[in-house]
């Protein structure tokens, strides 16, 4: 719907709560890596929608076009090769971006206001103006997806394209998909899709294959069908993902624990003041009275 | 020791070196202090703003954390001496529930003009000035372990992502304990021992404030013996 508003549900380092009161559909991205052929026209068409300068290619002894995303490459098809038990060689090709967490990482971690948002579609999205280059966010991720650019001192990722989503447009990459690899639509709607094709992927023989869709995020918004679901490192995915423990207790009681105790130490000394006063040297004071009667 | 006195019965208790060396570190760490606030909890975010924004006090507070560990190691090679925690620390540790509530007020006033008989006899340093430095050196080498690996993060390779946690984490639980630290300190030497602001200002104190406070230490550097006292 044309003019439609995306409202923000929540935003980094607020003191409030975020405004979104709307309700919308969360949308997201499926990725059914057994159908990848490794063409790379998403990474092209992303390259060419964001309007980001052209990447130097690196030679890693694959087909890959460089070793990790970069702060203007933000959607890389990663070539793992992977040999199973039979001696049988895979070709593991994933979408390397943004997973769109439901509970993202790097938006806990971050102190700056207002620099990562999460739109009421579950989009995550950074707002360059409002980061500092502090580097937290690259902490919180738990999927290595932000990159600090050395000119400019701030992180860039994929913006699943909001600019398109937000007027009714698909991703740029899932447009340029040939293979209907790529689909996006509403994450209810594309988790029945998966489930679908994890059966008839298991029906051809492939008995691990899963849907990565990591409950310790609560749920990504770029969710993949994995032939080896049983084993998401052989694709370069953590097996079990979560914000970091040590995020948690940071962002969560150990403020507590640290504002109390600031608040509770400045009216501490006020008070001890106000009961005990200051320390007299006996001496002192009676030169000073000797001074004040002169 | 050589004698310290300066005019009409004062004392040097902090020579120039030392009292630029103590406001290096204290004006550096205001600095970090209030920057750090404002990337503690977005509650205090406009002091970054009165430090001419995020990104600034970001690239500025790093720089502000090298120049105040260099101070902070440069009081370590300076008081080391006078830091360390002896057996009349100790003893004195016992009264500090009487020191705290200004017991000694209380007392007669001829047995209150020989200042702290009824406590341990105090050094240079009392003990609670001795265990402000050893915070402050302690959190001020984790802050600059951990700040360094926040500073360079980007640069940090994916496998040693938990030195990255590990740095978020401990940097802010070392800023709370000299935060605790630095308010006792303030209010201690500013608002409590009057005369300990000046003396770090000007250098000076008082013999009778040295002899009420650091009896030790002024029977040191004066040459006197504690019994013709």
């Amino acid at each position: 719907m044309a003019g439609k508003v995306l409202e923000i549900r929540a935003m980094s380092a607020s003191s409030t709560p975020a405004p979104g009161i709307r309700s919308a559909p969360v949308v997201a991205k499926l990725i059914d890596t057994s159908a990848c052929i490794g063409c790379k026209a998403c990474e092209v068409a992303c390259q060419e929608w964001n309007d980001l300068p052209p990447e130097t290619t690196v030679q890693i002894g694959t087909y890959q076009t460089m070793p990790d995303t970069t702060p203007s490459f933000w959607n890389l098809i990663k070539f793992n090769e992977h040999e199973t038990d039979d001696g049988a060689f895979h070709w593991l090709l994933r979408k390397d971006q943004c997973m769109h967490c439901a509970d993202p990482g790097c938006l806990k971690a971050c102190p700056a206001p207002g620099a990562i948002v999460q739109y009421n579609n579950g989009i995550v999205d950074f707002q360059q103006d409002n980061c500092i280059g502090c580097g937290y966010c690259i902490a919180g991720c738990p999927f290595n997806v932000p990159k600090m650019s050395r000119q400019t001192k701030k992180v860039y990722k994929c913006t699943l394209c909001v600019d398109r989503v937000s007027v009714g447009l698909e991703p740029a990459c899932i447009k340029a998909c040939p293979t209907n690899c790529l689909t996006f639509g509403t994450k209810e709607v594309l988790l029945q899709k998966a489930k679908s094709r994890v059966a008839q992927l298991q029906t051809a023989g492939f008995l691990d294959a899963a849907v990565y869709d990591p409950p310790g995020v609560s749920g990504t918004g770029v969710v993949s069908i994995l032939a080896f679901g049983k084993n998401p490192e052989a694709y370069g995915l953590p097996k079990d993902p979560s914000v970091s423990f040590a995020v948690e207790i940071w962002k969560g009681p150990l403020k507590w624990i640290g504002n109390i105790a600031i608040v509770g130490g400045i009216i501490g000394t006020f008070v001890h003041y106000l009961r005990f006063g200051p320390k007299h040297v006996p001496e002192d004071d009676k030169a000073k009275q000797a001074d004040a009667g002169r | 020791m050589k004698p310290v006195k300066v005019a009409q019965g004062n004392v040097l208790r902090y020579n120039f070196t030392e009292r630029l060396v103590h406001w290096t570190a204290a004006l550096s760490y205001i600095y970090l202090l209030l920057s750090g606030l404002a990337f503690w909890t977005p509650w205090m975010w406009w002091v970054a703003m009165m430090l001419g924004g995020g990104p600034v006090s970001r690239a500025v507070h790093p720089w502000m954390g090298l120049i105040f560990t260099a101070a902070v190691v440069y009081m370590y090679r300076m008081w080391l001496p006078d830091m360390r925690i002896t057996p009349t620390d100790l003893e004195w540790r016992k009264t500090i529930r009487a020191y705290v509530r200004n017991e000694e007020e209380e007392m007669h006033p001829l047995q209150a003009a020989r200042g702290f008989d009824r406590f341990a006899p105090v050094d240079r340093f009392n003990l609670g000035q001795k265990y402000l430095f050893w915070l402050m050196f302690w959190a001020g080498l984790t802050l600059l372990a951990t700040g360094l690996v926040l500073w360079f993060s980007d640069y940090l390779p994916w496998s040693l992502r938990w030195l990255r946690l590990l740095s978020a984490f401990l940097h802010p639980v070392a800023f709370l304990f000299t935060v605790g630290g630095f308010i006792i300190h303030v209010y201690m030497g500013t608002a409590v021992v009057r005369g300990g602001f000046s003396s770090v200002i000007r250098g000076e104190v008082s013999e009778s404030w040295a002899r009420y406070h650091h009896r030790l230490w002024l029977d040191r550097v004066t040459g006197a013996s504690a019994a013709k006292k």
